[in-house]
């Protein structure tokens, strides 16, 4: 019997605005060294504003307490096994935190005289130079906040290229298994979007590619592995028949946790790809961000990327601004330094042979795996994955259970759920990327959930479909919040609010 | 395991892949170095930066206290490690915090719903001019010239291929607000949105009423920018706007050389469908107690893909965490008397070095370098190890011989007081 | 399940209800069975001109969003504010009270090319 812990104090921990007495205070400012200033003389009375209406009024021990209990609401990398395909939610080192923490590097001011920021624009030059001997490429830009942004720069940069040729040419053409990011990206530098179907064996159809791609074709999209963690054996010939009528190949790289060490994109016909730091990198998560998309280019592109670039003169580090075919800006000032000091930490750490170990290890666990779910889970694409696998909830569904409620049951088993319903193009997807963290231990507690799920499927299918039965919450009511959101607190209103 | 998944080696995991495709050589990078040694590499690289310099740069990046509460919380694994809210019940402490940010933003721009933040500021600009296009079905935006100059390059690179035309307009001379006559003759009825910051590039109170007034009378929508978030503390909230966007990295994010940030996009009720990014709704679980998920997902780009309002998936969720408990600790009195302090320094300051533009002004002014030339003045200032004010040539010609100066509540009297003489002689009124 | 015999009816499962040279527009049941808790529906404004087999607006679930095209051509005339305060209302009566625009017909004729409550309902029975 599974006691539930919502009567105590720590489970029903109220928001900041209710918990607020007019007064309180959690900070205190040293007294001014000048004289203070009359606000409205200053400003102008009709600037000043009245006091913020509803705004927290804490003491420090309210504060952490209130945080401190909202942390335990959530599960985390540092709690357990985190499967979601595609995320690579490997171990986020904390010696990252402590060297982004430096004070010469936390309080650079990216105005500062650059003689003055020499040590930052290191990091970032020998950040880019690892990135692009990992990925094989020639240029990289480290300015792009995530990957969708990281995409858009590309996408914009093969844009500017295809003008300068004379064409920038009409349509971009994405896998139906893409991330919804490439279409989005697409559309919004843009370009129409054209659906290319997977084949038997959920790759991109050669011959169907071939047909497809024209004139009006600028690039298309790959996610390689790809979003079924299978590695596109063919991706060299789709490189040649793009590269045949002058389209680029562009490259999604939030699988690069496959590759690093044992295949480089350039190599294999690439010519503009992101990477995400918060993934393949270690980057924390940070509960949704921030990342880091950096973007790696072949000589052609480089001249487009976005400004500044970094460059060696007269034996010191400097920003070229002279970049005359560039896309401009994709950002202000230049990228997200603090993820860059986390990424470039994790790089010298592993070292060469480190990173493709990681490599290794992660495709290994994900076959692991695969052989350990394979007698309870309905496997779609028998071709050999690499570090995530995909099943279908085919079985399962024939007894009314679909992979939402089976991720939800594996909540009650001290788990993250792997990626639900994604990619599209499997009916019902479980999406499982364990990574190189995980031990042999942890990866086989995680299969004997599964199979006991599978089993529970089978002889008590109402309780896997109204999981999760011992968390603080059960499943929450999304279709009231959509259909009348409330998006904010409100003073005056009860917890509750009226029901439907 | 490896019996497990049936191979003798790991390698053999790769034999699939195509021979030709297959790395012979290790990666070119070094070896792989002890946490010792990562500590000290980054040390050295620190200290090759500007340490223990006074500064007094601003232009939307600025050097507030960092309450110590802040890094105690987000150091949390529960926090630090965790992913996107995307399963409500074991992501009840990020989606909470997530719709106290939502809420205390809304609260600070007098906007009815705020989302979970942008990548930054700059980025933040863009998408409100594309959310304001959705919203009239109208494509020209309006611009201030006084908006950040970085912030309008990225407007520009976003809007070059989304046929979205833009257009600046002038400030006046003399006091350095929008020149409203300039917006009025540039406003058409295609215009979807005009944009102001304030307090503007210059430091300067712009004018949002008059502003926003112009722009609905010809169906346009008005976007106010904002990139010194502790200026909502004193400053009355841009309640006329339909769209505020802007930049937390005031609220506890460090320089750290220029992100990660938080930007953020507060609307108006009525817009809330065309919003970007990520939102936080509340709800009940199915017990019947108060829960939050993320909601009205089917405006972002993992369901409707090419259709969305945005690309955007990742958002800012640490940096926006680290907001939160800033505003909580400073609270409603904290946050009014930072700001206070803040205007006091930087008027302390333009009392020593005469400010260029007689507009009100928050924590940063424009001071005018009077036949010397700026570089000359902060070359002065570094032999004591202070970094003065940003150089304005480079943006704005008919600003040549200026710089924008910036005093926050670290700013100390002593620092001012040699900013003042490497400015001497302060010229004196006609 | 029943269609109503005084609807004519498209492929893609939207309904239209003429009478001379108004119509009025609707989702089928069977949509509103595929979409599961429907959230919100976009609809046109009075005065917009929609064209047969052309998208007029969306409906919406939780993670789903479906494009609604149009049965007929024409200029809308009217639309149901009440979806927006309770869009499950398409859940529950999507044939009746839940109806989304009334038409001004271009080509009232054009009705008549559409299914009739028979043969979607056939239809239907054959996809599902």
């Amino acid at each position: 019997m599974i006691t539930k812990v919502r009567s105590h104090i720590t489970q029903n921990e109220l928001l900041l605005f209710e918990q607020s007495s007019p007064g309180k205070k959690g900070y205190q400012l040293p007294d001014l060294d000048v004289p203070p200033v009359d606000v409205e003389e200053a400003l102008g009375a009709a600037h000043v504003r009245p006091e913020i209406d509803g705004f927290p009024e804490v003491s420090e021990v309210e504060i952490i307490r209130h945080f401190t209990r909202l942390s335990t609401w959530n599960y985390a990398i540092d709690l357990g096994l985190y499967p979601l395909g595609s995320c690579t939610m490997k171990y986020n080192p904390r010696v990252n935190e402590l060297v982004a923490r430096l004070d010469g590097l936390a309080w650079a001011h990216p105005y500062q005289p650059e003689t003055l920021a020499q040590g930052a624009m290191e990091i970032m030059a020998r950040l880019e130079a690892a990135l692009a001997e990992i990925t094989g490429m020639d240029a990289v830009t480290l300015q792009p906040a995530a990957g969708a942004h990281g995409e858009l720069t590309g996408i914009l940069a093969i844009r500017a290229l295809l003008e300068k040729r004379g064409n920038p040419r009409k349509k971009i053409l994405v896998p139906d298994s893409a991330h919804g990011t490439n279409p989005a990206t697409a559309a919004t530098a843009g370009y129409v979007v054209q659906n290319i179907p997977s084949n038997d064996g959920g790759m991109v159809d050669v011959a169907g590619l071939e047909r497809i791609v024209d004139k009006d074709v600028a690039a298309l999209m790959v996610t390689n592995p790809n979003t079924l963690g299978v590695f596109e054996e063919n991706i060299k010939s789709i490189a040649e028949i793009l590269h045949k009528k002058g389209a680029l190949l562009y490259m999604d790289g939030a699988n690069m946790n496959a590759l690093v060490g044992i295949a480089k994109p350039g190599d294999f016909g690439v010519d503009v790809m992101h990477l995400n730091l918060h993934k393949t990198f270690s980057t924390p998560h940070g509960g949704g961000g921030p990342g880091g998309g950096p973007v790696a280019v072949k000589k052609a592109l480089e001249p487009f990327l976005p400004l500044p670039r970094l460059k060696r003169a007269r034996n010191k580090w400097t920003f070229d601004y002279n970049r005359p075919r560039s896309i401009g800006r994709v950002r202000a000032f230049y990228g997200n330094f603090g993820v860059m000091v986390r990424a470039l930490a994790y790089i010298l750490a592993h070292g060469g042979n480190g990173l493709r170990n990681a490599t290794v290890d992660a495709v290994l666990n994900a076959n692991y795996l695969r052989k350990k779910l394979e007698p309870d889970y309905d496997l779609p694409y028998q071709a050999p994955n690499m570090h995530e696998v995909v099943f279908s909830d085919s079985r399962q569904a024939k007894l009314g259970v679909r992979t939402g409620d089976i991720a939800k049951r594996l909540i009650d088993y001290g788990f993250h759920p792997y990626t639900v319903s994604f990619p599209l193009i499997v009916h019902g997807a479980l999406m499982i990327e364990p990574t190189e963290t995980e031990s042999k231990r942890e990866l086989d507690l995680f299969a004997d959930a599964m199979t006991s799920i599978a089993r529970e499927v089978e002889t008590d299918p109402e309780m896997v479909r109204t999981a999760p039965h011992s968390t603080r919450t059960s499943r929450v009511d999304e279709v009231t919040a959509a259909r009348r959101p409330i998006l904010r607190w409100k003073p005056g209103g009860a917890v509750s609010h009226a029901a439907d | 395991m490896l019996a497990e998944c049936g191979v003798a080696s790991a390698e053999d995991l790769f034999s699939h892949l195509p021979e030709d495709v297959r790395l012979k050589q290790p990666l070119a990078l070094e070896p792989g170095i002890s946490e010792y040694e990562i500590v000290e590499y980054f040390r050295s690289r620190a200290a090759e930066n500007a340490h223990g310099y006074a500064s007094f740069l601003g232009a939307g990046v600025y050097a507030h206290y960092r309450p110590v509460m802040v890094d105690t919380v987000v150091s949390r694994g529960e926090f630090l490690t965790s992913y996107t809210p995307y399963q409500a019940e074991i992501s009840q402490g990020t989606l909470t915090t997530i719709f106290e940010f939502q809420t205390m933003i809304c609260q600070l721009t007098g906007m009815d719903a705020a989302n979970a933040s942008m990548y930054d500021g700059s980025t933040a600009l863009p998408e409100a001019a594309l959310m304001a296009c959705r919203v009239t079905g109208r494509n020209r935006i309006l611009v201030a010239r006084t908006v950040h100059p970085e912030y309008r390059e990225v407007l520009r690179a976003y809007a070059r291929h989304d046929n979205m035309p833009i257009e600046e307009f002038a400030y006046v001379a003399e006091s350095g607000v929008a020149d409203l006559e300039d917006i009025d003759r540039k406003l058409d009825d295609q215009t979807a949105a005009v944009v102001i910051q304030s307090p503007n590039f210059f430091g300067i109170v712009d004018q949002v009423q008059a502003a926003a007034e112009m722009a609905h009378r010809r169906g346009a929508l008005l976007v106010v920018m904002f990139t010194e978030a502790v200026s909502l503390g004193l400053l009355n909230p841009p309640a006329d706007a339909d769209i505020v966007a802007g930049e937390l990295q005031s609220f506890s994010a460090p320089p750290t050389y220029g992100g990660p940030f938080a930007g953020i996009i507060a609307t108006k009720e009525k817009f809330i469908r065309q919003i970007p990014g990520r939102l936080v709704g509340e709800t009940r679980d199915s017990r019947g107690h108060r829960s939050f998920c993320l909601t009205l997902a089917t405006r972002e780009q993992h369901i409707r893909r090419e259709k969305a309002t945005s690309n955007i998936c990742t958002n800012q969720a640490l940096i926006a965490l680290m907001a939160t408990v800033f505003m909580s600790v400073y609270g409603k009195q904290g946050l009014r008397e930072l700001a206070e302090q803040n205007l006091a320094k930087s008027h302390y300051l333009s009392t020593l070095v005469k400010p260029r533009f007689r507009g009100p002004f928050f924590n940063e002014f424009v001071a005018s370098a009077n036949g010397r030339s700026p570089d000359e003045i902060n070359q002065a200032l570094l032999k004591k190890k202070i970094i003065g004010g940003l150089p304005l040539a480079r943006w704005y010609p008919e600003l040549e011989g200026c710089m924008l100066l910036c005093a926050t509540e670290m700013s100390k009297r002593s620092h001012m007081d040699e900013v003042g003489k490497a400015f001497s002689p302060v010229p004196q009124p006609a | 399940m029943s269609y109503p015999e005084n609807l004519r009816y498209t492929k893609e499962h939207e309904w239209v209800r003429a009478e001379g040279d108004m119509g009025t527009i609707g989702i089928t049941d069977h949509a509103q069975k595929e979409l599961g808790d429907i959230v919100y529906v976009d609809l046109p404004k009075v005065g917009a001109r929609i064209e047969q087999g052309k998208s007029l607006g969306s409906v919406e679930s939780v993670k789903a969003v479906s494009d609604i095209y149009s049965p007929v051509s024409g200029e809308i005339v009217e639309v149901n504010e009440s979806l927006a305060q309770a869009p499950e209302k398409l859940n529950q009566d999507p044939h009746g009270a839940a109806w989304l625009v009334k038409v001004r017909l271009s080509a009232p004729d054009d009705v008549k090319k559409l299914l009739s409550a028979a043969d979607y309902q056939t239809y239907v029975g054959a996809e599902s």
